[in-house]
């Protein structure tokens, strides 16, 4: 396989995962909106900030904040390279690039992702239309995953897939605990107040997580479960536990194929350590947020060291 | 569709029988679908120098072109004469130059031609070939009578609309092909593969590295340039996934730099090697060139193949066809008046109204003046451009096409086509896929069929007999 195909694979698919996480950031902020009581406008700097998407809006738009704009910059702002819309695009002229390594289905459906999405965002969407517009997002990322799983080869082709979609998909959730981790923290008083059972509601929602963590937990959400839940739990499809478990798997499985470890499979190797080698109460007593930085920045270091292994460049 | 005499041609026949029994509105929905169907592929091609809506489709007519069996191998008869030729002639002109020797062609056709490539002198591609792919445009004027409008011996495009527009048929007309015996196009992606593979340098394996190079997915023609590496199971690469190492030209791969054999290359002979040719282009490979004269790789088509599909050139090809094969060439040119000569000039500016004027070097039907559509003002500045500079264009008389039937709103209504068929040619022999890509003047009255100006396309059948 071309070293820039692998490239390609690998953002085609985290793009594709990046903006299906920016459609369900903004559901979450949305419901936040509308269930408080009080103006929630500064509710959407953290929506801005967990989806890696606030300087940029500061840097135009400056800090003064308001609903309309903030969702408009995440979904179709041509201004800001992570909207929607822009993702859409890019993952489709990633997809153009690597055709070759696709089933028809995949392409055509990411073709038709970027078709429909360019159709439906081509305005200002208004907030009767949000939910739609919302669901189409994730709908249309869906039938890509579909036909990949459907259709496609599991080879090499396939582990760049996933190792895009799981860094993609790690980093989101680690920003949402980065931006978040002081509610889930145990030292805040105010447990139990309905202000702070709406934010972690809010956190379960950004990432499809409520039914899973009703199912294993029960109907009370306590913060350090929630923390628990979206960092260490095996089960849970979004939790950096698992999502740095695929990635090792996929890696793995390219060691096999070509039959080399090399320096990435090294680093995955220490980040999951890292990672599931502590209990959350550990984690929690260690600094919450300075165990998310540093998670974060392994991630983005072994995310490089993958390019350079695989030849994505050069 | 219809004869002259309107008696219903013999070919279309069982098709006619179908169309009388369909309801015009479920066709509507039909044309509407194949739309549809040609936008999810991706089947666009863009179109330079506009900054909006880059990616465009190409209009597709539903109503087929059909030619008989035995009118196809007549014309098969002549375009495998006429590659022939075209390949003996390119070897020629980059070795010891009989023809000009033999006062056939005036050497300064040659000598003076921006195609012509002193890089090839002396250099003979592996297996003789030259132009391993080949497009000849037709027309059909009569019933047995194509003339050969142009040859397209550089990197001819439009392979993947002959394969789509078949696929888009089958699927929206299956019970068409039940009823009509339509040969198969299908087969052309592994015949293309099978044809450069053994084209391969003596140096390679038994299952050479085949790759298609493409400028990028900015090319107006990248779609088919991945269509057909997907087809052919090869990479696609670009400029900068290549390399010149130890001799030979690899692409970076996950595990390190891998020798290609054969590059089936989507990029013209400048952009080629920036070593060699274009300094700063970024579309090529640095070095290729080398490699290519040692014998480490294939380039398909061969550089410099430009000089035998030149306008100028081409008034020629009658004496080529003759002067390589020892036969009377099969397929009429077009008479054509070279305006560098000053009595051809002087004809020219005297009937300019009646003929069809373009530049020697031009394409995609730009840059060229067709006489009886244009108005006064068209004329005089035609008029002053071939003044300045005879020598960059030639002249052809309109000829009376015949026409075939697309699907208007208003029902069956006659256009005027022309017609690509693809030729493979490999040291097994030349094949040739029975159809081709037929493309549609849209507009009534038109003789322009170029998809930049407003053209379309159809299938195009050729029946068992």
């Amino acid at each position: 396989m071309l070293g820039k195909t692998a490239g390609g694979l690998f953002w085609m698919f985290r793009y594709l995962e990046r903006s299906e996480n920016t459609a369900r950031l903004i559901e979450a902020g949305q419901r936040i909106a509308l269930t408080r009581s009080s103006s929630a406008d500064d509710e959407w700097a953290s929506v801005l900030q967990s989806a890696g998407a606030y300087g940029g809006f500061v840097d135009i738009h400056g800090t003064e904040i308001s609903r309309d704009g903030a969702i408009d910059w995440m979904l179709r702002d041509s201004d800001n390279p992570s909207s929607v819309l822009n993702m859409a695009e890019a993952a489709r002229n990633n997809g153009k690039t690597v055709r070759t390594a696709l089933t028809r289905e995949v392409w055509e459906s990411i073709n038709e992702n970027w078709m429909t999405l360019r159709d439906a965002l081509a305005r200002k969407v208004p907030e009767r239309d949000l939910p739609d517009v919302l669901a189409l997002i994730r709908q249309r990322s869906a039938f890509v995953r579909g036909a990949m799983h459907g259709t496609m080869l599991r080879n090499d082709i396939y582990d760049f897939a996933r190792i895009g979609t799981f860094m993609e998909r790690a980093d989101n959730t680690a920003r949402i605990l980065d931006v978040k981790y002081y509610v889930l923290l145990p030292s805040v008083v105010a447990v139990g107040t309905s202000i702070d059972n709406v934010q972690w509601q809010t956190i379960l929602r950004s990432v499809s997580a409520e039914g899973g963590f009703h199912m294993t937990f029960g109907q009370d959400a306590r913060p350090r479960e929630i923390a628990q839940f979206l960092m260490l739990d095996k089960r849970m499809p979004r939790s950096l536990a698992f999502c740095v478990g695929k990635i090792r798997d996929n890696l793995g499985y390219l060691a096999d194929d070509y039959g080399a470890r090399l320096s990435c499979h090294d680093l995955c190797d220490q980040l999951a350590e890292h990672t599931m080698s502590h209990a959350i109460d550990e984690i929690i007593e260690l600094g919450l947020h300075e165990f998310i930085s540093d998670f974060l920045k392994s991630l983005a270091s072994l995310g490089s060291q993958i390019e350079t292994d695989y030849r994505f460049y050069n | 569709m219809w004869g002259q005499d309107s008696a219903l041609r013999d070919a279309y026949s069982d098709f006619n029988t179908w169309f009388e029994g369909q309801e015009p509105s479920r066709l509507r929905k039909k044309q509407a679908e194949a739309e549809r169907l040609f936008r999810l592929t991706g089947i666009t091609f863009n179109v330079y120098g506009r900054a909006e809506a880059t990616e465009r489709l190409i209009p597709f007519d539903i109503i087929p072109r059909i030619i008989s069996g035995r009118e196809w191998s007549r014309l098969c008869r002549g375009i495998e004469q006429r590659v022939r030729a075209i390949n003996a002639f390119l070897h020629d002109i980059y070795h010891r130059q009989e023809i000009i020797r033999a006062g056939r062609l005036p050497v300064e056709m040659i000598a003076k031609n921006a195609a012509f490539l002193p890089q090839m002198i002396g250099v003979s591609p592996p297996g003789g070939v030259y132009t391993h792919i080949v497009g000849i445009d037709l027309v059909r004027t009569g019933p047995d009578e194509f003339f050969v409008l142009e040859d397209n011996a550089r990197t001819p495009s439009g392979v993947s609309y002959m394969l789509e527009n078949r696929e888009t048929m089958l699927h929206m007309f299956p019970e068409l092909f039940s009823q009509n015996r339509v040969q198969p196009v299908q087969n052309y992606p592994r015949q293309l593969r099978r044809s450069l593979a053994a084209c391969a340098p003596a140096m390679s394996g038994d299952r050479p590295t085949v790759a298609v190079l493409t400028p990028g997915i900015y090319n107006s023609a990248y779609y088919e340039h991945s269509f057909l590496a997907d087809k052919m199971g090869v990479e696609l690469v670009e400029g900068h996934d290549l390399r010149v190492v130890d001799g030979r030209v690899a692409m970076r791969t996950t595990r390190g730099y891998q020798p290609i054999d054969v590059l089936y290359r989507r990029v013209d002979d400048d952009f080629l090697d920036p070593l060699n040719f274009h300094p700063d282009s970024a579309l090529g490979v640095p070095g290729i060139l080398d490699v290519y004269r040692a014998g480490g790789i294939t380039i398909a088509n061969a550089p410099g193949t430009g000089i035998a599909d030149d306008k100028a050139i081409y008034s020629y090809m009658p004496e080529i066809v003759e002067f390589y094969t020892g036969e009377k060439a099969l397929l009429k040119n077009v008479p054509t008046w070279r305006c560098n000569d000053p009595d051809s000039l002087a004809y020219v500016l005297d009937n300019l109204a009646e003929l069809v004027v373009k530049e020697v070097h031009g394409s995609g039907g730009y840059g060229m003046l067709i006489g009886p559509t244009s108005s006064k003002r068209e004329l005089e500045e035609f008029r002053r451009k071939l003044k300045a500079k005879p020598s960059n264009y030639i002249a052809q008389p309109t000829l009376s096409l015949s026409t075939v039937p697309i699907f208007t709103k208003a029902g069956l209504a006659p256009r005027h086509v022309d017609l690509r068929p693809f030729v493979l040619v490999s040291p097994q022999g030349v094949d040739i896929t029975p159809g081709g890509l037929t493309r549609v003047a849209l507009k009534k009255g038109s003789l322009v069929v170029n998809s930049s100006q407003g053209g379309g396309t159809k299938d195009t059948w050729v029946l068992e007999d």
